[in-house]
Order: C-alpha cells, then structure tokens, then sequence
C-alpha cells in the first residue's frame, strides 16, 4: 500500500478515449490504469493488456471437480461399504455421470469466481480509494502514473491535448483495506516522495 | 476506427429514446433510490402474507406428519412434487436468458437478464423446499449429504436419480447465484456512487465489494461471465434432464420414457420465459422501465415461447404415439385411459394442459399479438398454468392408478395444508422478487451501457445514414482493423 501521485483526466466518448491511450503509451507516460463504467472491449488491447488466464484457471478446478467425484464415489461404493443396488456392479460409473457433472461444474465456478475476487482484491469490507465517483456512471477516467521522471506540468498539457476534460493532479492511496464507505476515506499507505 | 458495432435497422431498437450513459443510469437507479410506491407495498404485503400462511401450513406438516397432506397409497407425489417440478423449471429461464443467449451474442437479453436471474433464483429456492419438507423428517434432511456418519459411514445412493438432483438443484442455484452477483457488482458499485445517505453507502458499499472499474478488472470480468455462462450452459440442460430421471428411470407406465429429458428441457425454458413475461410486464409498468425493456423485448421472448411450446406440443404428441406403437398394454391404458379420456377422474387435467401449452401459444405466430401486451400477459398467465398442470398430469394420473386395481378407488384432491404450502412458495417468490425490484437494478446497468451505441435508438438513427453509404465506404468506416 503506497499513496501515489497521478494525473488524471476524464474522457465521455469512445472515440477520443482510443487514441488519447495509444497517444500517451507512445509518449513513454506510465498508463495507471483506465477506469469505465462498462466494458469496453478492445481497450485492454489497446493498453497493452495480456489476456487474463482465468479460463485455465477455470479449466484446473473442472477436473480438480471432476477427480473428486469419481475419486469419492469410487471410493465410497467399491472401497468403503460396498452396497449392492439391485445386482449392478459397485463400480457402475454411468450412473456417476451425471454427479461427476455436477461437481465438475461446481468446482470451475466457485474456483473461477473466488480467483475472480482474489485477482481483483474483490471482498466484502474492502475498500479501495477510488479516483472519482462517475467512474460508475459515464466518465471513462485515465490514469497516469507520476515517476520521477514525469515533468507535471508538461503531462497534464499533453493529456488535455489528447482530448481529456478535468485533467488534474491528484494522491491516491493505490491499496486497499477493510473499512465501510460510509466513513471518509482513511489512507493508510507512505506518501511516494515528492519530485 | 469506427467503436461501434453495426446493426441491421432490420432489428428494432433495444433502448428507446435519446439516451446517453447518465441517463441510463438515473433511469434504471431512480426506482431503487426512491421512496416505495403504494402499489409496492400492497404487492409486498400481500406476498409477505402469503409467505406467512405458507409457513403455517408446512408447521402443520411438520407438527402431524406428511399425513397433513391427502397423500395416499399409491400417490405419494401429489401436489407437492407438482410444484417442485414446477418451481424448477420456472427457474430455468434465467439462466437460459443469461447464459445461452450470452454465448448466441443475443443483445435483447441485456435487459432482461437481471430480472430474470433474481426470478431463477427465487425459484430454485421455492423448489427446494418441496423435496425438504416432503421428507416428513425434516430434520434428517441432511442426510442426503454424503459426510462422514455415524451409521457406518453408510454413504448416500449415487447411483439414485433422487441423489443426482440433489447434486443438480444444488449446483445449479449455487451457480446461478454467483453468475448473477458476478453481474450485479458494477451495478451496485454504481449505486454505493450514488448515495448520499449513510445506510446506502454502507449497504452497497459492503455489496460492492469495492469494485473500482479497472480496465484489468473488465476483462477478468468478462472473461468470467463468458466461461460461466459456458458452463451454466450444459449446467441448464443438465438440471431439468437429471429431474426428469426421477421419472423415467423408474418403470411406471407414462414415466418410462426416453423422450423426457429434451421434453423437460424445453417445458421448463417455456415455462420460465413465461414467468419471465409475467413479472417484466408488471416491472416494466410500475417501475417506468419500458424504454429499457421494450415490445421488441417482448416480441422476441414471444417467439421463444411459441418455439419451446410448440417443441413440448409435438412432445405430448410423440409420447402419445409412443405409448400406442410400443403396444405395451400399460403404457397405453395409463395415456388412453387416464389422461386422453375426458371422462376419467383427471382427464380434465389433461386437457387443461393441453389447451394452455399446445394450442393457446399459437396465438403468437400473428406479429400483432406478440406485441400486444395485455395479450401477452393473459397468455403467460395460461402457460404457467398449464405448464403447472403437465406435471399435475405426469404425476398423479400416472400413479392414481397402479398396477392393482383394487387401490384405484381412492380420489386424490389436495388438503388445505398442501394448497398452503404452495400459496407459500407464491409468496416467498414474489417477497423476494419485491425486495430485489427495491434495493437492486432490475436491468443491468452496465450491459445496458454496453449495447447502447450499438443498439440504442439515436444511435441506430445516426447508422442509418451509414447504411445508405456506398457500401465500400461503409466497410472502410464500420470494418474492425
């Protein structure tokens, strides 16, 4: 947890938003991250983003799902207390299939979903400093980074030339911690120091 | 680089009026913010009352016994696995709308598919307490877990049908559940944004989770709801098939067939989307929400409800021919017998089903029908009863009269306890559906976001001029690079 020093600016159509990240990526600026009230698809792309691997992730806990169903009733009914049900074999795994099925489907989404919540440090209680509260409703925010190398001055003038409204300069705690939002916001991180 | 996606002016609009992204966020958060109207508290306290008399009612059948019910030898399924089945397959049309016409990129169903998951929800969890509470012994329920016991261990039957919809019912609402809050968390984050008063912040806050709208957190998001969606996929078929086993695995006559999974299947999709008609068309009224959910909406969720309704038709008809061709005597003494002669003790009941499912859904092959909207309630309304009364059907005409003659004389009509118990699962659904109409976004806020430059009214006026374009022109401006 670090309270660092960004430069952000507001942008409301796609269009400008584009271009304006190709802009500052080529301009050598650290790109934050670009916050949007929905999913826009192709701008991951256009920052630089890899692709997430939470499908493999997914992929793991189905057959982690789909072991333990076979391994369990296995198990159970040939190993443990073997039950004969009307003269049909102990190891009668059509009849599992549909149990193994389910299980495999269970493991992959609760596994998927908790990663999910796990990758993007997503829980009850949690709160994160957020840069503005129209995030969530029609403003796509950009972020840019302050290194010690970034002239102020100079950034913001580029970003409002790449098409950003409300471009300014700003602390932000970039962790998170437990707390409600119904306080106000308690930073808890350093302060990067100043250039 | 033209950002949006080409639609055909073919298809209607999904978002009518000039709407920008603020205003589809007012728009679909006002109901949430404001004060609960008259008729939300009428609606809420009537189902709440329901709810109350429902809970009586199953006191009574723990306190006495299963015996509180009019079962009897040999239906020992009457109205209470009726409305399990029942219950189920209403809960399907949820996840089908999210999931299979996430992976079909059917647009119409991002305003739809909220609601429609509270609704699979709610319903999953009314189906449950059918088989719970039909144990007697309820408070042995969990011995249909299999855990570590005492008796041996002595594990539970996988090899029963009765196991695999434990596993299935199970599965399927926890799976439901986390797809629909997945989706639910931007749109709540919107609302902890919004509010001003401390219980709001607290209270979105908390369910939130503290999203932030990351463009990382996006992708991982919508990576997310597509593998989930892949998996509710199969999951949605699997649930209703592995009901379905309960029947047709056993050898009761008009139980024993083949034909009963895809028949399930399709019977619960069109018996959800007719839930799904029932509750949007009220939504969509009271909440001032019909340039989010538009006759378009409607339009198209008709055609699946003639499409599944006409699949569950030739179904009756295959499994009526069946029964004849197999020239099995049972088989065709319990269709010719029990259900198609109207002067046997449920032939009624047969044919109420198949008035409403087979025959009145042909209404919607005329367009001004699908798009009218008192018809099309008075029409989900009829599907949901008859669908009701297929599994009336399956059920008790199926056992009333078994292989000893000499049990047939007894007449099974539902005690007050069994109705009540039913009344109660109505009231439970539509408490919950009240309470998630109050403090959640009917309509996904974000997917609405999301289409709209795509499918929204001003937007598909500006295209049109796009269309008229010589087409290279067009393919320079429109074409993905």
């Amino acid at each position: 947890m670090a309270i660092k020093k960004f430069i952000t600016g507001n942008f409301y159509d796609e269009k400008v938003l584009f271009p304006a990240v190709t802009k500052v990526r080529k301009a050598g600026y650290k790109l934050y991250d670009v916050y949007t009230p929905f999913p826009i698809h192709g701008l991951d792309k256009v920052m630089g983003q890899k692709d997430t691997d939470l499908h493999i992730a997914g992929f793991i806990y189905g057959i982690t799902g789909t072991a333990t169903a076979i391994g369990f009733i296995t198990w159970a009914l040939t190993v443990d207390w073997q039950l004969n049900f009307g003269g049909k074999p102990f190891f009668s795994l059509p009849a599992w299939i549909p149990i193994i099925f389910e299980l495999t489907v269970l493991f992959a989404a609760v596994g998927m979903v908790l990663t999910f919540c796990w990758l993007c440090q997503l829980a009850p209680f949690v709160k994160k400093d957020h840069f503005s509260p129209k995030i969530t409703d029609d403003t796509f925010l950009m972020a840019i980074e302050c290194t010690d190398k970034t002239n102020e001055a100079e950034a913001v003038a580029f970003l409002q030339s790449a098409g950003a409204a409300d471009v300014k300069v700003e602390h932000r705690e970039t962790g998170w911690w437990f707390g409600t939002y119904d306080k106000d916001t308690v930073k808890f991180g350093k302060p990067v120091p100043e250039v | 680089m033209s950002l949006n996606r080409y639609e055909s002016q073919a298809r209607g609009p999904l978002v009518v009026g000039s709407k920008d992204y603020h205003q589809i966020t007012e728009d679909i958060c006002r109901p949430v913010e404001a004060k609960p109207s008259a008729l939300w508290w009428t609606g809420f306290l009537i189902s709440a009352a329901l709810l109350i008399f429902g809970i009586v009612s199953v006191t009574m059948e723990v306190m006495y016994g299963v015996g509180q019910w009019n079962l009897n030898k040999t239906i020992g399924w009457g109205w209470d696995i009726t409305n399990f089945v029942w219950w189920v397959g209403i809960g399907h049309a949820g996840t089908l709308i999210s999931a299979i016409l996430l992976l079909f990129r059917q647009g119409w169903r991002t305003g739809v598919n909220r609601a429609a998951e509270a609704m699979t929800i709610f319903a999953v969890m009314c189906a449950g307490q059918f088989p719970i509470w039909h144990m007697g012994r309820v408070w042995n329920a969990f011995f249909v877990m299999p855990y570590p016991n005492t008796r041996g261990p002595l594990w539970v039957n996988f090899n029963s049908p009765l196991l695999w919809d434990v596993f299935a019912i199970s599965t399927y609402f926890t799976v439901s559940l986390l797809f629909w809050y997945a989706g639910l968390l931007p749109d709540l984050a919107t609302l902890r944004d919004r509010a001003k008063v401390k219980w709001r912040k607290w209270f979105y806050g908390l369910a939130s989770f503290g999203w932030t709208g990351s463009t990382k957190h996006w992708q991982r998001h919508e990576a997310l709801s597509l593998v989930l969606a892949g998996l509710a996929t199969p999951l949605v078929l699997s649930v209703h098939t592995i009901v379905s086993f309960d029947f047709a695995t056993s050898i009761v006559p008009g139980w024993h067939t083949t034909i009963f999974p895809p028949y399930f299947v399709a019977g619960a999709v069109f018996s959800g989307f007719a839930m799904v008609q029932t509750l949007l068309l009220v939504t969509r009224k009271v909440l001032n929400l019909e340039e989010y959910i538009t006759i378009e909406h409607i339009d198209v969720m008709n055609k699946v409800i003639i499409l599944t309704g006409s699949i569950v038709g030739i179904a009756y008809l295959t499994e009526l021919f069946m029964a004849w061709y197999s020239a099995v005597p049972f088989e065709w003494f319990a269709f010719k017998e029990n259900r198609v002669n109207l002067n046997s003790p449920y032939g009624w009941s047969y044919w109420i089903m198949m008035g409403c499912n087979v025959l009145s859904p042909q209404i919607f092959w005329i367009k001004k029908m699908r798009r009218n909207i008192l018809v099309t309630f008075f029409m989900s309304i009829l599907v949901n009863i008859g669908m009701w009364f297929e599994r009336f059907v399956i059920i008790v005409t199926s056992i009333y009269r078994d292989y000893l003659p000499s049990s047939w004389s007894t007449y099974y009509s539902p005690s007050l306890w069994e109705v009540g118990f039913f009344l109660g699962t109505i009231g439970l659904f539509f408490t919950c559906y009240f309470l998630f109409s109050k403090y959640f976004p009917v309509i996904a806020i974000a997917e609405i976001k999301h289409i709209l430059k795509r499918s929204g009214d001003n937007f598909k006026e500006a295209m049109k001029t796009e269309e008229e374009e010589s087409l290279e022109a067009f393919e320079h401006a429109n074409a993905h690079h």
